[in-house]
């Protein structure tokens, strides 16, 4: 498998937001390379009729009655927000021209 | 008799006498914290006047009549767990100064059973890493060793637990991150059945694979504990609904006529020498007890590794897109969204958890999910079969917990490779998602020091109950966790 190039290491990067330095990425491409380079070997095992785990659990879904219970106050939702204002979370604006 | 009690046990003993008040107890387990936390830092908060009005309540509890095994008992929760009233950081700057507004399912049992919380103990960030040298906040230092890490990620809980900060401690194993922390401390910590401990409240690393497990200084304590937090949950759907035995009464009756099986692929070169002679004189042990042990195979050992790191950061870079410094935690206040998105866990992450996130993006991206992720989700099925098979045959299995004893502080392997490999023998029973417990196997001598060992012993799902007994029997037959550190 070819090495991961530090393009691929900063488009990973952007899709899961995530700031890096040039370090940072130069150091996650050698990491990763190596990692991933290991993991090749999954390629020899013999899946063909193989189901994939996603859980353990022999449960199927499991339903609870529709009831409405009491939530968080919105005092106790908003306790931990870095920014506040009138009852709700701060945000930057997402749409241009908006404030 | 000890001068105070040292086991959830003890403890109940001394409070129904009334040789001690919880209050007394909590007192001296905080006096025990103030003297050994400057050369331990197996706790990241502390909280004297929370803890002792918990005893408080305690004693009237009891004076009212109550009497329930942890009515009054000073215990450590990793601060992965939340806990109302108290920090929750998993160790990491992006949750400095997060108060959780709820408390987990595990933490709500303790305490309406009269747990008293002395405080969060220290971890890997996001329960990721060996050491707790991932925690944001500084490494915990292992009681028995020089300079030496606790093990991880539930290294602070280990810590405490080793040198008589708490009387036991909840920690969570993902991969490993009970029964390794465990094994390096000379104490007992088993990983549950996956379902059979609630999850609600805690900081999610991996769901498919995530389990609080007790970690104390004895089998008996870690069966009371386990009956304590086990059960289902209605608000963690993976729970299983079969009833809770009772595992403390359920201890004697040994192992004789019991099967186990040896899997050669966890007694390979790359195990510590010392480690493979204390597997060896514990499946010595075994038979001495009357138990059978044949060895056996689980072919699908070695990919155990490269599975568990693609599913697991997968799940993780999902779990982890929450943290996004708009709803709490930290913020590094950029001048536009998404800046403040890519700042905000660029800055507030640390390293190993950012190489993780990388990581199960990668696995998940368009393009790799078939050659990474869903292949090691087939891979997966290929390890529990091997479990599966192996159970047919076997009452249980026995292997050793981790490849190498305590290493110093600074210096894990730094090939991120190597570095992965230290977990590949408590990783295939996590992704099968059976029972382990691992308790102490002696000691190995590493540059004059004498440094704990553990076995571990692996299960039939739900099967609880038979580790228990088995451990038991190994702890009663050798008394290796009688051992103290000098602290």
């Amino acid at each position: 498998m070819n090495r991961l190039t530090p393009e691929q290491v900063q488009h990973i990067a952007e899709l899961a937001k995530l700031e890096l330095t040039a370090d940072e990425v130069e150091r996650y491409a050698t990491d990763l390379s190596a990692i991933l380079e290991y993991a090749q070997q999954l390629q020899e095992v013999d899946t063909d009729h193989i189901p994939p785990t996603a859980s353990v659990l022999p449960l199927k879904n499991i339903m609870r009655a529709d009831q409405p219970e009491p939530g968080l106050s919105p005092e106790e939702a908003l306790a931990n927000a870095p920014e506040r204002e009138n009852g709700y979370f701060k945000v930057h604006a997402v749409l241009e021209g908006s404030q | 008799m000890n001068e105070f009690p040292e086991t959830i046990y003890e403890a109940r003993r001394w409070l129904q006498s009334g040789r001690i008040s919880s209050v007394e107890l909590t007192e001296l387990y905080l006096e025990r914290i103030r003297q050994l936390e400057p050369n331990i830092h197996a706790f990241l908060h502390v909280d004297e006047a929370y803890a002792l009005t918990q005893a408080r309540l305690a004693d009237e509890r009891r004076a009212a009549g109550e009497d329930t095994p942890l009515l009054g008992v000073p215990l450590a929760i990793k601060d992965i767990i939340t806990v109302q009233g108290m920090p929750a950081t998993a160790a990491s700057r992006i949750l400095e100064g997060f108060y959780p507004p709820y408390e987990a399912t595990v933490v709500r049992k303790l305490r309406e059973q009269g747990g008293v919380f002395l405080g969060k103990a220290n971890t890997d960030e996001f329960a990721m890493g060996w050491s707790t040298e991932n925690s944001a906040f500084g490494v915990t230092y292992n009681p028995w060793g020089r300079q030496r890490v606790p093990g991880g990620s539930s290294g602070g809980p280990a810590a405490a637990v080793a040198a008589g900060e708490a009387i036991a401690a909840l920690g969570t194993d993902t991969g490993g991150s009970v029964r390794q922390p465990a094994s390096w401390t000379n104490t007992v910590g088993l990983r549950p059945t996956y379902g059979r401990v609630s999850r609600y409240g805690v900081i999610a690393f991996a769901s498919s694979l995530d389990q609080v497990g007790p970690m104390t200084r004895t089998v008996r304590d870690n069966a009371i504990l386990l009956e304590a937090i086990a059960g289902r949950d209605p608000r963690d759907s993976t729970t299983f609904s079969r009833p809770v035995p009772p595992y403390s009464q359920q201890l004697e009756g040994g192992v004789t006529g019991m099967r186990f099986g040896l899997p050669r692929e966890y007694l390979t070169e790359d195990v510590h020498p010392g480690i493979r002679k204390a597997t060896i004189n514990a499946v010595e042990q075994l038979r001495q007890l009357g138990a059978q042990v044949e060895e056996t195979s689980l072919p699908h050992t070695a990919y155990g590794m490269p599975v568990y790191y693609l599913i697991a950061t997968a799940e993780a870079s999902a779990n982890l897109a929450r943290y996004d410094g708009v709803r709490y935690g930290y913020s590094a206040k950029a001048p536009d969204l998404q800046e403040n998105y890519k700042r905000t866990r660029g800055h507030g992450f640390g390293p190993e958890v950012k190489r993780r996130i990388l990581l199960g993006t990668y696995a998940l991206s368009q393009g790799y999910y078939d050659a990474y992720y869903l292949k090691a989700q087939k891979v997966r099925t290929l390890i529990r079969s091997d479990f599966d098979a192996a159970f047919e045959q076997f009452d249980a299995l026995v292997a050793p917990v981790a490849p190498i004893p305590a290493f110093r502080i600074g210096e894990a392997p730094t090939d991120p490779v190597a570095l992965y490999l230290l977990d590949a023998l408590t990783l295939p029973s996590a992704l099968a998602g059976v029972p382990a417990i691992s308790v102490p196997a002696g000691f190995v001598e590493e540059e004059d020091e004498l440094l704990p060992v553990g076995i571990q012993f692996i299960g039939r799902p739900l099967d609880e109950a038979t580790l228990f007994r088995i451990a038991y029997a190994f702890e009663q037959a050798t008394q290796y966790g009688a051992h103290r550190p000098a602290v």
